[in-house]
């Protein structure tokens, strides 16, 4: 089982993994509150400074997935993986402009959650139910693909085992994020981002110098990628379309995958979550305008996918791509760094998603239909046991479905996730819809955005409108537009369902 | 005005493909299609870092 170890990397790995986890349960003493009480629990009481925001909306977005799965798409196909790119470019102005907006909102009526927000602007409890479903539905295949981030590392660190013992650190790791978790609350993931964090950068700023000064430049490096994908699409007559420059047929889908995943991003209940705990809106618009930091290294994590090839590194699964290459480029203790640098990488976000969806299904979905008396206390005491839920619930995904369909199921998220989008942003900024609309037009768009996608043998997230080879449009966007329009004529047909409440100076804004 | 520039500005960039979907001029051995999302992404952060400023001589208490 541990014969293939690399025990020099396992060794710092194990050792980081052990720190953060301490630390995870120190930080239940960190800004001392009483912890049941959601809002301290679900929310760190909602006293986070821009700093302390910085890495935690940073942990919160840029997490283990991320760091595996764009560079593989990159070793994979090439430019088309870095839509990422654009994608990060455009999520801060949204941030900038909405989001202090829906914080003040929150703020002052003492929502903690999307759904919470929705059911006060629109007092419906249909719409608040259909919110909180989708954040809870898109979050869990979410939470189970960090999982995967770290059982690939795991399993480059050389540790192998059939059945069940394969899945033993993983599961000991889940097992100390759930207590802790369960203990502190958002505080265990944000004092864990100040780590991981550091870590992170650390390991790319040694691959920035590292990696290029042994492959002979970045010059080289991007040559010997394209040379590898013209071999590809040559070998593959032409079935596989890769290379360093997007091809006309892959520049719709580009921009449509960046601006789909851009407004989806901030409707997940962990991204919400991350935002809501802000002290303030000077906070959140600091952090716009300072968290593209990470995706200036977002773009040299994705840069790896070429070295990987420069380096001759050749994979049947391109998700080990990234762990090969710190392997065969760095000492074997500074792999085991970098490997717990991901690995840690996918703890603060599986924390915050378990957060964010425990806060959501107790507030929106138990609450309203089962007790709509309950107690603070064992709101707070629901929510921490939700938590642990969620958790157990992903473990199980990864231990029993096949990866493929996590996934898939992760692919639909995104498309899922903007169909809430108009119910959010169109109630802070405008009087011209209700409930019953934005209602009517998130299950339009839910049912568009699932039926575009559904193919015979794999989903695909992207259809090609009126048959022309290169307008493949995004399925999320497509289905938004449907949403918004249906939305915004169910809204005019139907006057009797307005309710007064309103954001105070909507126009302030703009 | 300002917002259109500011705040829409750089994302219009962000998905102006067609302008960055090109190899030449290389720099410091990265395609164009690299160098220009890489630079867009601190010009981006400026942009709301001056939109800020200017919005905050006529701050309202928060």
């Amino acid at each position: 089982m541990i014969d293939a170890l690399n025990k020099p990397a396992a060794a710092v790995f194990v050792g980081f993994f052990l720190f953060v986890s301490v630390l995870g349960f120190i930080a239940a003493h960190w800004k001392r509150a009483d912890l049941d009480d959601l809002h301290e629990w679900g929310l760190g009481g909602r006293r986070f400074g821009p700093w302390i925001s910085w890495f935690l909306i940073g942990g919160d977005l840029y997490t283990a997935y991320t760091v595996i799965a764009v560079p593989s798409v990159v070793y994979a196909i090439g430019a088309y993986g870095f839509f990422a790119i654009p994608y990060t470019i455009l999520i801060y102005p949204l941030l900038y402009v909405v989001f202090p907006k829906l914080w003040s909102e929150t703020h002052k009526h003492g929502y903690l959650t999307a759904g919470d927000y929705v059911y006060g602007r629109f007092n419906n409890r249909w719409l608040e139910g259909a919110v909180a479903f989708t954040g809870i539905l898109a979050t869990m295949p979410y939470i189970a693909l960090q999982l995967i981030g770290m059982e690939k590392v795991i399993k480059a660190l050389g540790f192998s085992a059939e059945g069940f013992m394969g899945h033993m650190p993983l599961g000991i790791a889940f097992l100390l994020l759930a207590l802790y978790t369960y203990k502190s609350g958002l505080r265990a993931p944000a004092m864990i981002a100040f780590v991981k964090d550091l870590m992170i950068y650390v390991v790319v700023i040694a691959a920035i110098i590292i990696i290029p000064a042994r492959l002979g430049g970045y010059g080289a490096i991007f040559d010997a990628a394209q040379s590898v994908f013209t071999e590809k699409m040559v070998i593959s007559q032409g079935k596989i379309v890769a290379g360093i420059m997007l091809t006309p047929g892959q520049i719709m889908p580009f921009i449509t995958l960046a601006i789909g995943s851009a407004m989806a991003l901030f409707m997940y209940p962990h991204a919400l979550t991350g935002i809501l705990s802000a002290s303030g809106g000077k906070a959140i618009r600091t952090n716009a305008i300072t968290l593209p930091a990470y995706s200036v290294a977002l773009v040299l994590i994705a840069l790896m996918g070429y070295m990987a090839h420069a380096a001759g590194i050749r994979t049947q699964d391109p998700q080990d791509a990234v762990p090969q290459l710190f392997l065969t480029m760095f000492p074997d203790w500074f792999a085991g760094f970098a490997f717990a640098s991901i690995a840690i990488g996918a703890l603060v976000p599986a924390a915050i998603m378990s957060i964010g969806a425990a806060n959501t299904f107790t507030r929106n979905l138990w609450k309203p239909l089962f007790q709509p008396a309950i107690s603070t206390r064992d709101e707070a005491a629901l929510a921490k046991f939700t938590s642990l839920l969620v958790k157990v619930g992903a473990l199980f995904v990864i231990l029993f479905m096949p990866t493929k369909f996590a996934l898939d199921l992760q692919l639909l998220g995104g498309i899922w996730m903007i169909q809430i989008f108009p119910a959010i942003v169109c109630g802070l900024f405008s009087r011209r819809f209700n409930g019953t609309g934005l209602l009517a037009g998130w299950s339009l768009g839910m049912a568009l955005g699932t039926w575009l996608s559904w193919g015979a043998t794999a989903w695909t997230p992207l259809t090609k409108l009126f048959g022309y080879a290169n307008f493949g449009i995004y399925n999320g966007l497509t289905a938004l537009a449907v949403n918004l329009i249906v939305a915004y004529c169910v809204s005019r047909l139907s006057p009797w369902d307005q309710y007064a409440h309103l954001p105070g100076n909507q126009k302030e804004w703009l | 005005m300002k917002f259109l520039i500011f705040i829409l500005g750089p994302s219009l960039l962000a998905i102006a493909v067609p302008l960055y979907n090109r190899i030449e001029p290389r720099l410091a051995g990265f395609p164009v299609f690299y160098w220009y999302l890489l630079l867009l992404i601190p010009f981006g952060s400026l942009c709301l870092y001056l939109y800020d400023r200017g919005r905050s001589d006529d701050r309202r208490p928060e």
